[in-house]
């Protein structure tokens, strides 16, 4: 594999302001945010996948909208491709272009916002969690496949587009692509429908997939399908995945590399196996102790954190961890760990590990 | 001792021409006092069916067409709809799939549940009933003081919990829960998990628990019955149908969970989709997805065979192997 990164987030932070109350205003009291992404900073190679995983509210999705460039980051830069892409998706500015990949055959100097937003939008894009809601129950799975490459004006003739359209259905293992295209997204079943999902995205041939939760609605014994789906196009395509899940088990089996989020901050990055076997931050430890395992004789080995994800607009002082953590000294509350190399290409932030 | 025994219960859900579906067939169970049964199985198996069936609430198009539902002996199909309403509750209470999103909004979690005990005729008066419902809070563990907020300012696995306390309000003997911590968070969902394990023991509930996690039956259940295709696959204790599945179903569903503890085990998917109920093949239900498929499999409903005294399983080819 390439180790040439595709896409770069460093530093980002996102923070959504809370509507201000009136005695706040009267207070001058400064606005409140919630700080969804605190920090995060990590590399992604060509044809890796990373799987970000982590609790509702640790941040996850919101990164993964950073990245897409469908949300603009408070503080920070995202490089994708050589370019950073808030500038890339606002079109903004004269400093497009200076890192600039080689080949990647793209001049955004020359191209007007449309023309920018589209190429990203080409690029990088995402595959939703729920097959039962982000497809147009309207539009035969044809359409909906064809509708990025009209959009996009890939193709010069029908012939072109049927071929297309063929071969991403095909892809996705709906064969004969006949026998489904002139169907409706109502007549397919939970696990055809995410193929249609990812055979519309795959059409376009994008760089980068953001997935988000692809088989969290999907029945057990189809989720192994998809995900086996995802690591053939990885392989044929050399896409470059972003896993988002709160599903350490299925993340488990087709993830090169592992970032654990909490409230915003990834306190545990490294490889899959390194991660899941060999955890080195409580809460990660915590994590994998709870998942629940088909397995009777493993039992009561749970390590049960009490009391949910804080909230974020009021980050805790210290390790934001500290709360919940049980092994937390008064250190934890003083020093806010960042994540340093443990063992290698294992990072971790716990001063304790 | 069983405590709710069901047998041969099928049901069939009517479609808008009049065709009737068999959504459950012949579906055979226990549940032993003080134990714990898993009902798994993909969605559309028919595992929410026989729960609602046994606690006779299917919806308008379904009819139970045949069986019998004993509690402490008692044909429940038999009695009037309402000495069956004092059933429900009181010997038998539920938690529905996705119950903690039907809280009415506009009420406090206390009223609501004095609601259910004044209904129930649990309790006469109102501060009795205040009082009764602070202790319900405190036994799922949510402080009694915040019975005076909104479902709004409860997170979701506090919403469960003020489910689960609503669901306890009449000291039922039997929970049923139905995917109980689909849509949780999995630090919430052990959360849950742990309180529901803590209720079994201090109230001495018997629980019966629909759900397509098998992880989770792993960790909480006695029995677990494994269904396919509205038919059981599989009956027997929890040990045994983790460490020797004998239905080739069960295998695959097995294999096709994820274990977090070993990523290095492939993955194995189940080919095809469970099969639709206008269309169910003739034989085994699950012979067009089975990898050790043989001719009778087609042609024939496997009967139920018993592995032991405690194990039985739907399949031609249990007992023949080498």
């Amino acid at each position: 594999m390439e180790t040439q990164p595709i896409l770069q987030v460093q530093d980002l932070y996102k923070y959504f302001p809370l509507p201000r109350d009136i005695l706040r205003y009267l207070a001058r009291k400064p606005a409140r945010y919630v700080k969804a992404v605190d920090g995060v900073h990590f590399t992604v190679s060509k044809g890796e996948i990373l799987a970000l995983v982590g609790e509702s509210g640790s941040g996850k999705t919101t990164v993964g909208m950073n990245v897409l460039g469908l949300q603009k980051p408070t503080r920070g830069r995202i490089t994708f491709a050589g370019y950073n892409v808030a500038e890339w998706a606002e079109g903004l500015g004269p400093s497009l272009g200076v890192e600039r990949l080689e080949n990647s055959g793209i001049d955004l100097a020359r191209m007007s916002r449309r023309e920018r937003i589209m190429a990203l939008r080409e690029r990088a894009l995402m595959i939703f969690q729920d097959p039962y809601e982000s497809l147009n129950v309207r539009q035969k799975v044809y359409e909906i496949v064809a509708e990025p490459l009209v959009i996009h004006r890939i193709t010069q003739s029908r012939e072109e587009l049927e071929e297309l359209v063929r071969s991403a259905l095909e892809t996705c293992g709906l064969v004969p692509a006949e026998h489904f295209w002139h169907r409706y997204p109502t007549e397919l079943s939970g696990g055809q429908r995410q193929r249609v999902a990812i055979a519309g995205a795959l059409v376009l041939n994008p760089t980068l997939i953001v997935a988000d939760e692809p088989v969290s609605m999907l029945d057990v014994s189809i989720r192994a399908e998809i995900l086996s789906l995802l690591l053939s196009i990885r392989q044929e395509q050399g896409v470059t995945i972003l896993y988002t899940t709160h599903d350490l088990a299925t993340a488990g089996y087709f993830t090169d590399r592992m970032a654990v989020m909490y409230l915003g901050r990834i306190v545990e990055l490294g490889p899959t196996r390194d991660v899941l076997l060999s955890p080195l931050h409580p809460y990660t430890k915590a994590l994998i102790s709870v998942i629940p395992t088909p397995n009777p004789a493993q039992r009561n080995k749970r390590v049960i954190l009490h009391g949910e994800i804080p909230n974020p607009t009021d980050v805790p002082q210290g390790c934001r961890f500290h709360p919940r953590c049980p092994i937390a000294t008064d250190d934890c509350l003083k020093l806010d760990p960042q994540l340093r190399e443990l063992t290698p290409k294992h990072e971790v932030a716990c001063i304790h590990a | 001792m069983a405590i709710l025994e069901v047998r041969n219960l099928s049901v069939e859900y009517l479609t808008e021409d009049g065709v009737p579906l068999r959504a459950v067939e012949d579906v055979n169970f226990c549940l032993e006092e003080g134990g714990s049964l898993g009902l798994v199985g993909e969605s559309g198996c028919g595992k929410t069916t026989v729960m609602l069936g046994l606690l006779r609430m299917l919806p308008q198009e379904g009819r139970i067409v045949s069986g019998q539902v004993l509690l402490e002996g008692q044909d429940l199909l038999q009695i009037g709809e309402a000495k069956m309403r004092k059933v429900r509750w009181k010997k038998m209470s539920m938690v529905f799939q996705g119950a903690m999103n039907a809280l009415n909004p506009v009420r406090t979690i206390e009223s609501q549940i004095v609601e259910a005990l004044r209904i129930h005729d649990i309790v006469g008066g109102a501060s009795e009933a205040r009082q009764r419902a602070g202790e319900l809070l405190e036994m799922v563990g949510i402080s009694a003081t915040r019975g005076r907020e909104h479902p709004h300012q409860y997170s979701g696995g506090m919403k469960q919990r003020a489910i689960i306390a609503m669901a306890l309000a009449c000291e039922p003997h039997i929970l049923i829960a139905d995917e109980p911590t689909t849509a949780l968070d999995v630090m919430i969902q052990a959360q849950i998990l742990e309180l529901l394990e803590r209720l079994k023991e201090e109230l001495k509930l018997s629980l019966l628990l629909v759900t397509h996690d098998l992880g989770l039956v792993a960790e909480v259940c006695d029995d677990v019955l494994v269904m396919y295709g509205g038919r059981v696959a599989e009956i027997a204790r929890s040990s045994a149908i983790f460490n020797d599945p004998v239905h080739p179903y069960t295998q695959r569903l097995l294999q096709a969970f994820p274990d977090v503890k070993a990523p290095d085990t492939p993955l194995v998917s189940i080919p095809g989709s469970p099969p639709r109920l206008d269309a169910l093949p003739p034989g085994c239900r699950f012979e067009p997805r089975c990898h050790l498929r043989e001719d009778i499999c087609a042609q024939r409903i496997p009967p139920s065979i018993a592995v032991n005294n405690s194990h039985l399983a739907a399949c031609h080819l249990v007992g023949r192997e080498s």
